[in-house]
């Protein structure tokens, strides 16, 4: 039986990491995401796995560190809260141009500015819609439990390395501070360096006389060119979108009224389902798991089967945009949110439920 | 079975690392749980609070507003959650420093002087464990064995040679409830 440890989901991505054979971890400390680096410091990984784990003078030399590792075809990830991602998001998008791998974990926090550090998803449209400049997508999975910051690491590398994509892990304060049973999964050990030569035969590894140079670079300063390889990022994200997609459903097979929500967000709408099932009510739910790409074709579906749609997010009205875009009209859909590191109860969104829906 | 607790108190009383230690016993007897702290700009003094569900049963929301247990350390916190105890649930207390006692009358009410119990063992460090012995007495949700499987998960190895003295304030807790 695999060991099961009572961790915090952000302990769970500093283990994971080192379980899963990062090289390199590169980061600023930021509540509510410090256990991270807090909990990989106390591992002492470079001592067992030889993974590297630096504290940078700024969130700005994390992030271009891990593109410095990543050119070399290394795992390489980082994490932080909504201010600090800010400071990054110039090097993900030059690591989206470069077309190189990493993970970048963000647990969110209350904007805009410093705002709060209490737990929020506001850093939806900045995260999924791009972040940095340029006509670029990151992907990005959005872990609701512990086990799923476990997880998701080694399924953000899988993906970042088989797309050469940045994947953000786009969590909140709520999944990083509080602590859940996780099952730790079988050790796997580092990339050796023939290994890496397989995985990323693009990385600059040092220049064999079999083959011309690897070169890494975001720029490119005739504008045909850069057409080309912005189009080829578009086959490459339309391949994303039909192949990535990754949600789960919560009773909504036979819903009358559909939740949309990630995050912590989905967790606590499970129980306002249970409760408006209780009354009779037919409600379900749908959580993205992938909010890039989004569940747009199930949700879609869905729009044809309900009466209405309400997406429950804790900001002012992010991720609703995409669900409207989905349903494309074929059913109202509403908003519920709580802004500031304010979290909603699930009493207060059956009651905002029902205002909205007249069923009060 | 499904068991939503709160536990709210002074920071430095212990407040989460008795509910990390309840929720890694439940770990132990094979249930699911959630450990939800406040957090914030916190500091020494000030009131902590943690939410801690056991459930059989895989747990939604780990964000509730009416609990089956209050446990309530400071005045502080026996004014903001009395009136959180579900209909029949449990309200259990320290005296200590209490000047305005719990009033409701649809609910169990104990308390527990557990400065006794830790002034007893000569050491403030185990206040907190005599309140969990006071509550599993009340509600044996986890098995003794387990809860001492729980206290040498949660403790740090080093300290280990402290775990014989929070089982015998766990043990003594469990007779100072009143």
């Amino acid at each position: 039986m695999a060991e099961k440890i009572l961790m915090k989901g952000n302990e769970a991505i500093a283990i994971s990491a080192i379980r899963n054979g990062v090289d390199g971890y590169f980061g600023y400390p930021i509540t509510p995401q410090s256990e991270v680096m807090e909990t990989l410091m106390k591992e002492k990984p470079w001592e067992t796995t030889g993974m590297v784990v630096l504290q940078a003078e700024s969130e700005t030399s994390s992030i271009n560190m891990v593109y410095g590792g990543a050119s070399c075809g290394k795992k390489v990830m980082t994490s932080s809260s909504s201010p600090g991602v800010s400071l990054m998001c110039e090097g993900i998008s030059y690591m989206a141009g470069a077309e190189l791998p990493c993970v970048v974990v963000d647990v969110m926090r209350g904007g805009p500015g410093l705002g709060t550090i209490q737990p929020s998803q506001s850093d939806y449209n900045q995260i999924v819609k791009g972040g940095g400049h340029g006509d670029y997508h990151n992907i990005v999975i959005a872990p609701a439990s512990a086990q799923d910051m476990y997880d998701f690491i080694d399924w953000g590398f899988e993906l970042a390395f088989k797309y050469r994509n940045p994947v953000v892990v786009l969590a909140d304060g709520i999944i990083g501070q509080m602590m859940e049973k996780v099952e730790l999964h079988p050790m796997k050990p580092r990339r050796t360096a023939e290994e890496i030569l397989e995985a990323a035969p693009w990385a600059t590894t040092g220049k064999p006389a079999t083959r011309e140079r690897n070169i890494i670079t975001s720029l490119s300063l005739d504008a045909d060119i850069q057409e080309k390889f912005n189009r080829k990022l578009k086959n490459k994200y339309d391949i994303i979108e039909e192949t990535e997609v990754k949600f789960s459903e919560y009773l909504a097979g036979d819903a009358e009224y559909l939740f949309v929500a990630f995050g912590c967000s989905s967790r606590i709408c499970e129980a306002v389902v249970d409760e408006l099932r209780g009354e009779g009510i037919k409600a379900g739910l749908l959580r993205p798991i992938t909010l890039y790409p989004f569940p747009t074709k199930e949700i879609a579906r869905l729009g044809k089967q309900v009466k209405s749609m309400m997406s429950v997010e804790l900001n002012l009205g992010q991720m609703v945009e995409d669900v409207r875009l989905a349903v494309a009209g074929s059913c109202p859909v509403h908003f519920y949110g709580r802004q500031g590191g304010n979290i909603f109860t699930p009493e207060e969104i059956v009651g905002e439920f029902k205002k909205a829906n007249g069923l009060a | 079975m499904k068991e939503e607790i709160i536990i709210a108190g002074f920071g430095g009383q212990g407040v989460l690392s008795m509910g990390k230690i309840l929720a890694y016993s439940a770990i132990m007897q094979d249930m699911e749980v959630t450990w939800m702290p406040s957090y914030g700009p916190e500091m020494r003094g000030g009131t902590a609070n943690v939410c801690v569900i056991l459930s059989d049963k895989k747990i939604g929301s780990p964000i509730v507003t009416k609990y089956d247990t209050v446990i309530a350390l400071n005045q502080q916190s026996l004014d903001k959650f009395e009136k959180a105890v579900k209909p029949g649930g449990l309200l259990l207390y320290d005296p200590n420093g209490i000047t305005r006692s719990p009033e409701r009358t649809d609910i169990e009410i104990h308390k527990i002087d557990a400065i006794e119990v830790a002034a007893k063992l000569g050491s403030s460090k185990v206040y907190n464990m005599a309140v969990l012995g006071g509550f599993l007495k009340l509600r044996p949700i986890v098995s003794m064995e387990n809860v001492e499987k729980g206290l040498a998960k949660s403790i740090p190895a080093r300290y280990g040679s402290l775990i014989p003295l929070n089982k015998a304030a766990i043990e003594e807790g469990m007779n100072a409830v009143e």
